[in-house]
């Protein structure tokens, strides 16, 4: 039976964990192409660029990758059943935290070939910000990772099966799930600051800070997610048989993951807007940055409420 | 183990309360980023009118919120009423 769940749990950690840096890499290949035709000349700078910004978007599938050989191949014995899920949450955390990563860390490379292109000049600086926010962008795959890595080797032979096998896949979705729209948003803050450096190399500065800004704000839905999955793991929950027990446990981290998805992006929407406002109207950064928090806290509002119904219903129902 | 029928009804109420939370988050979370975008946008173009932008950026994320908090309310209510 845990045969069984990790390699269910391999299968899906790895088919979802490819989705998303292909999508990225192939959105930065298809912004590198379109770089060259503008300026052929510089076509060696822009394909080293392209390789460079695919190359740490790769990391969010290699991580999946690491994964998935653990699970088939390390041996977790025949232990209590309760392993059989945690191996499981494994799988579908690095799974699913892969995929925001992948396509977010895709948007800077893309959009850094296309700077390059129009300002080969400031190449450097443009490159610099590309591997600082697509870094960012991998931090929610990290903390999949993390959870994944937990879950498959912490002893939980001392919970009981009902529920504590609701609580390990609950684990495994809350900060898989969360983490694909904090992954997303990170990416799209960082593709604007390549953008906005590229118009105006001068911009830098200000530009770099709003995006990190920007993008530590949009990781919060991930950090939300990592927080139930700890509970989750970390708790101990009383045996009972009732169903209603699991459910809770199952719909906390359903609650919390599917719930960061939406803040993750829209923050990122918010914190790729003020970027690139920032670097046209340099100006005006502090008060672009102060609406852009704003906008940011107001959109954090629905994660919060997620999190919310996910600890009443570990500790509360 | 048996699952008794009141015991399947409370058991579908939580899983349900996560899924309407969960999923119900989506929309606005994007929804309001996409203003506040947009709204950023608009300062940098005419940085004059940020009081009259934010206010409005606001009211629209206030909208946009509504059915975050319909999912808020229909969860609670699966948790605590249903």
């Amino acid at each position: 039976m845990i045969h069984v769940a990790a390699y269910t749990g391999g299968g899906i950690c790895m088919g979802l964990g490819a989705m998303g840096a292909a999508i990225g890499e192939g959105y930065t290949a298809a912004q590198a192409n379109l770089a060259v035709s503008r300026n052929p000349k510089i076509s060696g700078d822009l394909f080293k660029n392209m390789l460079v910004g695919q190359a740490v978007a790769e990391s969010a599938s290699i991580f999946a990758l690491v994964i998935a050989i653990l699970l088939l191949f390390t041996n977790t014995g025949t232990g209590a059943l309760i392993k059989a899920a945690a191996l499981l949450g494994a799988g579908i955390c690095m799974g699913f935290g892969a995929i925001g990563s992948g396509v977010g860390s895709g948007f800077p490379g893309g959009q850094a070939c296309l700077g390059i292109a129009r300002q080969p000049a400031v190449t450097n600086r443009i490159t610099t910000n590309m591997l600082i926010g697509s870094a960012v962008c991998q931090t929610p795959a990290i903390f999949s990772m993390v959870v994944a890595l937990m879950l498959i080797f912490m002893d939980f032979s001392h919970s009981a099966f009902y529920p504590g096998w609701a609580a390990l896949i609950g684990a495994g979705l809350s900060t898989g799930l969360a983490a694909i729209g904090s992954g997303y948003g990170g990416g799209m803050a960082a593709g604007a600051c390549c953008e906005g450096i590229a118009r105006q190399p001068e911009s830098v500065g200000n530009a770099t800070t709003t995006m990190l800004v920007g993008q530590a704000v949009s990781q919060t839905p991930a950090i939300f997610g990592l927080l139930v999955s700890f509970i989750l793991m970390f708790k101990t929950f009383p045996e009972s048989p009732a169903l209603s027990a699991s459910m809770a446990l199952l719909g906390a981290g359903i609650s919390m993951g599917f719930g960061g998805i939406g803040p993750g992006i829209g923050n990122g929407m918010t914190a790729e807007g003020a970027v690139r406002w920032v670097s046209r109207r340099m100006e005006h950064a502090g008060e672009l940055m102060r609406i852009m928090l704003v906008g940011q806290a107001v959109s954090q509002s629905t994660a919060i409420y997620a999190m919310v119904i996910s600890l009443v219903l570990i500790f509360v129902v | 183990m048996a699952i008794e029928g009141a015991e399947l009804v409370k058991a579908a109420a939580f899983l349900g309360a996560g899924l309407a939370m969960g999923l119900g988050a989506i929309g606005p979370g994007i929804g309001e980023g996409m203003v506040a975008a947009k709204a950023c946008e608009a300062i940098g173009k005419n940085p004059k009118e940020a009081g009259l932008l934010t206010r409005t950026m606001l009211v629209g994320q206030a909208v946009s919120e509504s059915t975050g908090i319909y999912s808020l309310v229909i969860a609670l209510l699966l948790l605590f009423v249903v």
